[in-house]
């Protein structure tokens, strides 16, 4: 192997990581065209949502906000990957983990400070675990395909949100005074997420995500389990000839992948600035489409639980950046919900030529890697062969 | 309580609601027919629902311009037909993740069919529907008459195409090249069936037939909102597995579905059931449809190379 050849394929590596990217610069280019039929100015519009993304730390605090949950449903759906299952269920596990903890909340107000904000996150993971696992388990043991009955349980959950926020969760002040918005009341204060740096509303949950998406990592490539889901979702029939509990595995990855959605849903109630949980009657109102864009994060991240991070990071950013863009330029919000959708296919397209673009660069390390064969743990399966030299 | 009851069960209001149901079939008809093709060939197309969305708002807003719903009703085909084209090449030249891909289609039709309505039309308004249609003779048969023959020409197209889809993949070449290509697209290839040009045209009537629901959906109501379909796309998916890809066992599922909600809408206008538990009768048919998965799922297989891009010579 020549040196020029070695140096080629370690370009293409580099090259890899940028295929996402432009992916996301050309759905933005056709954003800014968008905006010029709209009759806006796209250079106005992007610098507006540039600033109101990343442009001042109150920016940087909302993006830290907003990546939360896109991060935890990333997280969620890394795992479920690594196992061969698409876990679309992301909004319906958010929901139920909504749910179920501010069921918690109301239901033992008097639980002590130190207790209380544990119990309900936790409650919140388990809500979202029930939630992935009958998909998982439908799939493991009856062969039922898991996009579809993920999104029927996001439907489920929707109308089960709807049902207790209107009739047995509501605020019974809304009640009193006939005003019948479908809410709760204001929950216990010793379930608000702790505020951070002395904001006034930069609370720990982002720091939550990321200890999720490193505990997932740890899970996934430093614990037995995890080379299990890995072994599963590489080639189940090699595993089940292994002695590894295939049905099982695939059960518990889909269980996991919904607890990290729960905590997601939890996160935004105790998270929220109302400290209540509302719905307008769709999902989105609640998750605000996390369940559905912390799949593109996790994909921009290359199914990598610590990429992830930065992904979610870029992804909320956006999203906080279409709201700015919203307000400089007067587009109705629907525009940046088209565009996000755009992100997803090409993201989603592309994503063969970066898998192919790794696996020419990684060639080209294998010397290295052949060195480090015991330490490198962080490789990746197929699907979504090595990007173990990018590990931190 | 029972007078209500009483006012149910009688003979104008069962046949109101067996012939509502029939009507609200249509788009989940259509819709689902036009994946069939697309599963039957190996691609899942999770972009129904975005697409039925942007056909709804195109037919929508051709009748508002044109007030010809025929016209409207075509340009919802030919919007099915772009992004149809736009769903093929992304899972068929650049062999995407199907079951991600399409939840971007979605998200892209259900933001802009709002972004195009909130600018084009702003304000709800109501638009001409489909013409009745009585067929001679039969709808005058007792009943029978009024279920199903009092409808509009789109009903009687939809349910026609039943027997038609089943033809044309039962009985034509091109139908077993279509089978071929879902079950074994190495052999299908090796005989010198072009895969990909299989699955470029099944991706993209499925899309014209996507197309043509959304808007025979919103002609049928006469009027468009934002996120119109509210789902009915996902259960046109679902109801190719319930049918277990087969036209007639769709066909069943989606008059199944319409039953279930002309019920459901029935009970409601005659208040026999309480606000909140509309919520709770809301999540039936998400609820029916896991339960004919499960007993689908442990009765029949799905074509083999679902989901599966295909490369030559891997």
């Amino acid at each position: 192997m020549t040196s020029a050849v070695t140096k080629r394929r370690s370009q293409s590596r580099y090259l890899a990581y940028l295929v996402p990217l432009a992916a996301v610069v050309v759905a933005l280019f056709i954003g800014a065209i968008m905006l010029l039929v709209l009759d806006a100015s796209p250079i106005e519009g992007f610098q507006a949502m540039f600033r109101g993304a990343f442009g001042s730390k109150d920016a940087l605090i909302s993006t830290a906000l907003k990546a939360t949950p896109l991060l935890f449903v990333g997280v969620g759906i890394t795992i479920a990957f690594r196992a061969n299952v698409i876990n679309i269920g992301g909004e319906g596990q958010m929901v139920a983990g909504g749910l179920l903890a501010t069921a918690t909340a109301l239901g033992l107000p008097d639980l002590p400070a130190g207790i209380m904000l544990p119990t309900v996150l936790i409650a919140g993971m388990i809500g979202g675990a029930i939630w992935g696992a009958v998909p998982g388990a439908l799939k493991a043991y009856y062969g039922v395909n898991e996009i579809l009955s993920t999104i029927m349980l996001n439907i489920v959950a929707v109308q089960m949100m709807n049902f207790l926020l209107r009739g047995p969760l509501i605020d019974p002040g809304e009640i009193e005074r006939g005003t019948r918005i479908p809410q709760t009341a204001r929950l216990p204060e010793s379930a608000d997420l702790p505020l951070i740096f002395g904001s006034d509303r930069l609370h720990i949950g982002p720091l939550l995500a990321v200890l999720a998406a490193i505990a997932a990592y740890i899970l996934l490539w430093r614990t037995p389990l995890g080379y299990r889901v890995r072994a599963v979702g590489q080639n189940a029939d090699a595993a089940r000839y292994a002695g590894i509990p295939v049905k099982w595995t695939i059960t518990l990855a889909l269980t996991l992948s919904g607890a990290m959605g729960g905590l997601a849903g939890a996160v935004l109630v105790f998270g929220s600035e109302s400290h209540r949980m509302v719905t307008d009657g769709s999902t989105a109102g609640f998750t605000g489409s996390a369940g559905f864009n912390g799949i593109v994060a996790a994909l921009f991240g290359g199914l990598h639980p610590l990429w992830t991070i930065p992904a979610s990071f870029l992804f909320g950013g956006l999203l906080v950046g279409g709201n700015a863009l919203q307000r400089a330029v007067q587009v109705p919000s629907a525009l940046i919900l088209a565009l996000n959708g755009l992100v997803v296919v090409f993201v989603v397209a592309t994503d063969r030529y970066r898998r192919l673009l790794l696996e020419r660069g990684s060639e080209a390390h294998t010397d290295v890697r052949m060195a480090a064969a015991s330490k490198d743990a962080g490789r990746p399966p197929d699907p979504s062969p090595p990007e173990s030299g990018a590990v931190p | 309580m029972s007078g209500t009851w009483e006012t149910f069960f009688t003979a104008a209001t069962l046949i109101a609601v067996v012939a509502s149901g029939v009507r609200l079939a249509v788009p989940l008809l259509l819709a689902s027919l036009g994946e069939t093709y697309g599963q039957r060939s190996g691609v899942l197309n999770l972009g129904v629902d975005g697409i039925m969305l942007l056909g709804a708002f195109a037919g929508y807003w051709t009748v508002l311009e044109t007030d010809s719903v025929w016209l409207g009703l075509s340009a919802g085909m030919v919007t099915g037909v772009i992004l149809g084209v736009g769903s093929a090449v992304i899972s068929v030249t650049l062999k995407a993740e199907q079951g991600i891909s399409g939840i971007g289609v979605y998200l892209f039709g259900l933001g802009m069919s709002d972004l195009l309505f909130q600018r084009l039309v702003g304000t709800p308004t109501p638009i001409s529907k489909f013409p009745k249609l009585d067929i001679p003779g039969l709808s005058d048969i007792p009943w029978i008459g009024e279920m199903f023959f009092r409808h509009s020409l789109v009903v009687y197209l939809a349910f026609a195409a039943v027997p038609l889809s089943m033809f044309v993949i039962n009985r034509t070449t091109s139908g077993m090249n279509l089978r071929a290509v879902g079950e074994n697209p190495e052999a299908a290839d090796s005989l010198g069936v072009s895969v990909s040009n299989v699955r470029y045209a099944t991706v993209t009537l499925g899309g014209t037939l996507a197309g043509m629901a959304g808007a025979a959906l919103a002609i049928d109501l006469g009027i468009f909102q934002q996120n119109l379909t509210n789902g009915q796309g996902f259960i046109a998916i679902a109801l190719v597995y319930f049918g277990a890809w087969r036209p007639l066992g769709v066909m069943a599922g989606a008059l199944l579905y319409g039953f279930v909600n002309a019920l459901v809408l029935q009970f409601k206008t005659l208040g026999m059931i309480p606000n909140t538990w509309s919520d709770i009768a809301a999540m039936a048919p998400a609820l029916i449809t896991i339960l004919a998965l499960v007993i689908v799922a442990r009765r029949f297989r799905a074509p083999a190379a679902l989901t599966k891009p295909f490369t030559r010579g891997k």
